[in-house]
């Protein structure tokens, strides 16, 4: 955690917990809770075939070469008994040709063999690199258009471990898992298949090995998925306390919480590194039960090719051709323990990554969207109306029950009440960070729900009190307001809102990184920073959630100075606690219990004898 | 291929993981035997051939069905004796090194969590994860394979090829002229692999920072619709290690290439040899037969030291990654004086104890004796502070801070925005070291004072308040002694004013943080609060601590406050008269240094700056108020 990176994802999710009380997010049955997320049948399978779907053409073109490949390397042995058999008494009468042959034959085949086995590489990275790059810009695009109220519930570290260890298992699964399985069926198919044709007894035999052999696979695989999908999970919570850890250093520090970490992060990661084992217990125990089928099976095999061999009904070089192909055959049952294991841990993480992608946004995107009008005066502000408007947090309880408000274009509106009464969820219903349930928000007539992001965001721009920095310059933060704004207009809304000068004076100035040298920034710097951004942004409708909390009242007044001519012409809602604001507002709404109580001119409403002449003057009082 | 294959590596690789021997000491016992086993089984495995042999040769040529039987039995042994070989190895090491990893893991959490701040400042968190997660795991897989399979298949190699040249030692040499090609293509595209490999273990750690900034910065993100250029930006950096890995793919492809081509070619030639040999009678069947399934067996041996290699190459490159971070030194256990006599790799948990053993008596020691009312209370003299990474020659954030906070008074700190005031707040509690000057603390130089006794000492209320994923009690008590318990909580949050918790689904159990309840902004502020006060400290730091609160909580938070700032010495940090009230005297800090002193109302009337702070209104300036 740097000092420009604020708080680790703090919110203010409205007022709603703690005044309604035995309404539990975290008591029962909260999928949230879980690491997997309720996940529709089928999901895991779908979510793979469609990542694979595009590149068909290029896993036929590998799988294709894993098969010549194969081809190639499997020749070996017949060659080994066609020298023995046939090049050997030629070779005796005289007959030179069937061992150059062989000899030439076996050459092709070593060339031919590497050299698809570097295409066969090459093209499968390819792939599988594909497929990563497509998953992990669909997890990435999926969580960003997730709601606010996803976030809020389903924790950072839990979205990072999801595009992280889970990917990267899929990534172990793609790179080598998928290559150990053609390879393995590719071999069992050819050398059962050589086998019958050298001789169909022996061949039988060995076919028929593989019917033990496919049930300890279903066996192991069966075990095995428990074990990853506990481990998954194991790791999850650890990556969640890390990042935590990390995150909050100064607090662990200062309360000197180091010890207690350790015990704690000591037990999830204990927790980890026990179903860790268990995992490489059940690999251990497959591998053992497998190599004793594939061992007692060339025994056998050796054993009545022997007799037949001896019996004259057996060729010498058919028999050690056989043995040897055997040999192969077993070979790869190892690996594909080893594909079974990149499988189950691969199949735990896509159930995870299945699951977060079925998440529907909650705050979707408009099917077709719909335009603003154009503005008819030469002032960006435009008209916001609450109708009817019903809103409750998942926690249950309504913070709006049916709210009626409109703010006429161009005016600045304070939102005054305690904590509780609403205020922030009436910023956030106007932001879209959340959907009404019921009634509708109107922006010039339009609902906020029929318009696309970005012309949402030329509508409406709001400031929170947390002010995060992304890595990276203060002028690419400020860019983010608008990313194709010149270096002048963006230096402009720093100048306007009192941020330039702090900024130039950086040791790089609006190309100090935030994260390097010198770059540290307090929180009321991060606060103007946030300011000049939304001023970039040039939005119809502003609205400023706390948005002064850490200024001096310096800066807060210069920013309030900045706001005059800012906001001119300009729809602001204005939530702030000190009264401060107040001063530069068109009109004045005091709020409770999700209604609005108060309505007016600030200089009427502090003449009066009402609340907000009430708060006022505690305010006053304050300023001593 | 009768070199050992370890010497193909490069050195430095080896001089890396060479590093994780303390980590490994305690499984090496586990770790030998199943590299012996590993070795015993690949042998047996060997001998196969021979028994193959010693069947074609003899019962099956001389129709001796006995023979034939006791050469299948034996076959049969040998067969169960490499499966429960190997099944052996694995359950040998399974545990052993699932803990070795744990054991790192935990390890390099402990020492994160002791890194100086000013390492916190620098090291983005994503890239601490991919070290503790992501490199952690290949280190055991190296551990697990790529280690004891080097040297299981280095003497399987040469066992086989001891073998073969006993058989015939022209088939054997024929078989061993690939050695000397492979292993230079080996060395020299395990260089180039080992600084790919590093690079993309670094975008993966890029990558891993912007998921999270991306998913902590959501709001902004969302709230400037900008989520399509965050996405552009995330597939840019994933294009890019989508490049890397292709350029890593293409490297391990020619290796595999160069692997599988060369012992293939040996072998063909081995076989048109055998064969004329055979003809001219020079060599039985038998032994060719034994001889070509020796070769053959030993295919995988090689074939796999490339990847064996490539994965012993990312498991160093791993291990320098994770010892990048654990040479970090960790904060000086104490002052120069105190230190001397214990090194600085001691483990932490006794130190902790001992020093907070001996700190104790220190302190009560310089209590008892401090006479100078100069010396008690908190003072800061001469402080020069300079970030320990910022550029040379730029000017230091404090400069000369000369301050004198009496015993049992309050202190308030006001300053423009970015004066350095957290900074200053920092220094109290050791989270950064001065550049130069003293800090003291009732005359004992904090440096004199191991880490956790200071920080016993002195509580702090930050400016972000932070909750961990645990229940409040727990996340406010962490600010007191273990001995603390619902009475001291219950307090706590009536100074706070957040009886709020009350009213929370489970009280004052309920889980808050990462994991739980997400609170406002106001209400973890005043959590923070409770939490530096549970504990009663002598010494109390806040950092603008009511800047979210609404007017009547801030009213109620510092009439409480009042209370218990009445007998403990506080530094509080304010950009409001409100807070400044609560104060006895206000200091006021600009350019670096303490430029004034003095009760509020005696700076408002004598000092410009501190007037303009405090009212916003310039000298002269016309305010733009309606």
């Amino acid at each position: 955690m740097t000092a420009a990176t604020g708080a680790p994802a703090g919110n203010k999710p409205g007022e709603r917990p703690g005044d309604r009380p035995g309404k539990s997010p975290a008591a029962t049955g909260d999928p949230f809770d879980q690491d997997v997320l309720p996940t529709p049948p089928g999901a895991t399978g779908a979510l793979l075939r469609s990542l694979l779907a595009p590149l068909r053409a290029r896993v036929t073109v590998t799988t294709l070469l894993l098969l010549l490949q194969q081809a190639v390397v499997q020749a070996g042995p017949l060659l080994v008994a066609y020298a023995i058999d046939r090049g050997v008494p030629a070779f005796r009468a005289q007959d030179h040709g069937p061992l150059i042959a062989v000899g030439v034959g076996y050459l092709a085949c070593a060339l031919a063999a590497g050299g698809l086995q570097f295409a066969f590489v090459a093209a499968a990275a390819r792939v599988s690199q594909d497929v990563l790059l497509d998953l992990r810009g669909r997890i990435f695009r999926h969580a960003q258009a997730l709601s606010v109220d996803f976030h809020e519930r389903y924790t950072s570290g839990r979205l990072i471990s999801r595009s992280t260890t889970d990917v990267e298992s899929l990534r172990e699964l793609l790179d080598e898992g998928l290559q150990e399985l053609v390879t393995v069926i590719l071999s069992f198919v050819y050398i059962s298949a050589m086998l019958l044709w050298l001789d169909l007894g022996l061949g039988g035999v060995a076919v028929a090995s593989l019917v033990p052999l496919y049930a300890l696979v279903r066996w192991y695989q069966r075990r095995a998925g428990r074990v990853y999908r506990a481990r998954s999970t194991a790791i999850a919570a650890v990556i969640v306390k890390f990042v935590e850890t990390m995150n909050g250093i100064r607090p662990v520090r200062a309360f000197r919480r180091e010890s207690a970490n350790d015990a704690d992060f000591g037990e999830l990661n204990r927790r980890h590194e026990r179903v860790n084992g268990d995992a490489l217990l059940e690999m251990a125990r497959y591998v053992t039960g497998s190599r004793l089928v594939a061992n007692t099976a060339v025994a056998a095999i050796v054993l009545w090719g022997a007799h037949r061999v001896a019996d004259g009904t057996l060729a010498l070089g058919v028999l050690a051709a056989a043995v040897l192909y055997l040999r192969r055959l077993y070979d790869p049952i190892d690996r594909l323990g080893m594909f079974l294991n990149s499988y189950q841990s691969a199949a735990a993480s896509l159930e995870k990554i299945a699951g977060l992608l079925a998440q529907t946004p909650s705050v979707p995107e408009p099917a077709t969207p719909r335009q603003l009008p154009p503005l008819e005066s030469e002032h960006p502000g435009r008209e916001v109306v609450f109708d009817d408007v019903r809103f409750g947090y998942r926690t249950g309880g309504e913070v709006l029950p049916a709210f009626d408000l409109t703010l006429p274009a161009g005016q600045t509106v304070a939102v005054v009440g305690s904590t509780g009464a609403g205020k922030s969820t009436l910023a956030k219903l106007l932001a879209r960070f959340y959907d009404p349930s019921g009634g509708r928000v109107l922006l010039d007539g339009v609902d906020l729900r029929d318009l696309a992001v970005p012309e949402l965001r030329r509508g409406v721009v709001m400031v929170t009190q947390e002010a995060f920095l992304f890595s990276g310059t203060v002028a690419d933060n400020i860019a983010i307001g608008r990313p194709d704004a010149t270096r002048e207009e963006m230096e402009q809304a720093a100048k306007e809102i009192g941020a330039h000068d702090f900024i130039t004076s950086l040791p790089d100035g609006y190309d100090t990184d935030v994260r390097k040298r010198g770059g540290r920034i307090s929180a009321g710097q991060r606060q103007l920073v946030a300011f000049a951004r939304a001023l970039l942004a040039d939005p119809a409708v502003l609205i400023l959630d706390e948005a002064t909390s850490s200024l001096d009242i310096p800066g807060e007044r210069a920013v309030q100075r900045a706001m005059t001519t800012v906001l001119k012409g300009r729809t602001a809602v204005v939530i702030a606690h000190r009264l401060s604001t107040v001063e530069i507002a068109d009109r004045v709404l005091v709020m409770e219990h999700g209604r609005i109580v108060e309505d007016g001119e600030p200089a009427e409403l502090i003449a009066g004898t009402g609340r907000f002449a009430d708060l006022h003057r505690a305010w006053r009082d304050s300023l001593a | 291929m009768a070199t050992t294959p370890a010497s193909a590596q490069d050195r430095s690789a080896v001089r890396s993981l060479l590093r994780l021997w303390p980590y490994v000491r305690p499984a090496r016992v586990r770790l030998f035997s199943a590299a012996f086993v590993a070795i015993l089984a690949s042998c047996v495995g060997l001998v196969i051939p021979l028994v193959l042999k010693w069947m074609v040769d003899g019962p099956i040529a001389g129709r001796d069905p006995a023979g034939v039987w006791l050469g299948a039995l034996y076959l049969l042994l040998l067969g169960l004796a490499e499966a429960l070989l190997f099944g052996l190895r694995r359950w040998l090491v399974a545990r052993p090194l699932t803990h070795v990893e744990a054991s790192m893991r935990a390890g390099l959490y402990r020492h994160l969590q002791r890194l100086p701040v000013a390492f916190h400042d620098r090291w983005a968190s994503g890239q601490l994860l991919s070290r503790g997660t992501t490199d952690l795991m290949l280190l055991r897989q190296f551990l697990a394979f790529p280690l004891t399979f080097l040297l299981v298949n280095g003497v399987t190699i040469v066992v086989g090829v001891v073998i073969m040249l006993l058989q015939d030692w022209t088939l054997g040499l024929v078989v061993l002229v690939p050695a000397v090609p492979v292993m230079v293509t080996c060395l020299v595209f395990e260089k180039r692999y080992a600084q790919v490999a590093r690079r993309a273990q670094d975008q993966v750690g890029d990558l891993t920072t912007v998921v999270e900034e991306s998913v902590l910065g959501v709001r902004i993100i969302k709230g400037f619709g900008r989520h399509r250029s965050q996405a552009r930006a995330f597939r840019d950096l994933s294009r890019t290690l989508r490049g890397t890995e292709l350029r890593k793919a293409r490297l391990l492809a020619t290796i595999w290439g160069v692997i599988v081509t060369l012992p293939e070619v040996a072998i063909g030639a081995a076989l048109v040899v055998g064969a004329v040999r055979v003809a001219d009678g020079a060599l039985s069947a038998g032994t060719l037969v034994a001889f070509l399934s020796t070769a053959l067996a030993l295919r995988w041996p090689v074939e796999s030291i490339g990847f064996l290699l490539a994965m012993s190459q990312e498991a160093a490159t791993a291990t320098e990654r994770f010892f990048e971070v654990m040479d970090e030194e960790v904060e000086h256990r104490t002052s120069e004086h105190t230190a001397s006599g214990r090194p600085t790799s001691e483990r932490t948990a006794s130190e902790h104890t001992a020093s907070g053993r001996t700190s104790e008596h220190t302190a009560s020691g310089a209590r008892a004796g401090a006479k100078d009312p100069q010396d008690t209370g908190l003072r800061f003299h001469h402080v020069r502070f300079r970030y320990p990474d910022a550029p040379p020659g730029s000017p230091p954030v404090l400069e000369d801070i000369d301050l004198h906070i009496r015993p049992g008074e309050s202190m308030a700190l006001v300053g423009a925005t970015g004066s350095g005031k957290t900074t200053l707040t920092a220094l109290v509690p050791r989270l950064y070291e001065l550049t130069s000057g003293r800090i003291t603390l009732d005359g004992k130089d904090i440096t004199e004072l191991s880490r956790q006794a200071l920080r016993a000492k002195v509580a702090v209320a930050f400016e972000e308040p932070t909750l961990f994923s645990a229940a409040v009690r727990d996340n406010v008590l962490m600010g007191a002694k273990d001995t603390a318990g619902t009475a001291d909580l219950e307090r706590a949050l009536a100074v706070a004013q957040a009886e709020f918790v009350h009213a929370l689904p489970q009280g004052t159990d309920t889980q808050v943080g990462e994991q739980g309840l997400s609170l406002s902004g106001g209400q973890r502020q005043r959590l923070a609060l409770a939490r530096a006060v549970v504990g009663q400290p002598e010494f109390l730091v806040l950092d603008d601590p009511l800047s979210a609160l609404d007017v009547h909580t801030e009213a109620a938070v510092e009439a409480a406050l009042r209370q218990v700032l009445a007998d403990t010495t506080a530094l509080i940090v304010a950009h409001r008269p409100s807070t400044v009230l609560l104060a006895d005297r206000v200091a006021l800090l600009s350019g670096g240094r303490i430029a004034a002193v003095g009760t509020h109302h005696e700076l408002l009337r004598t000092n410009a700056e501190y007037a303009h702070l405090m009212s916003g209104e310039m000298s002269g300036e016309e305010e733009g108020a309606r």
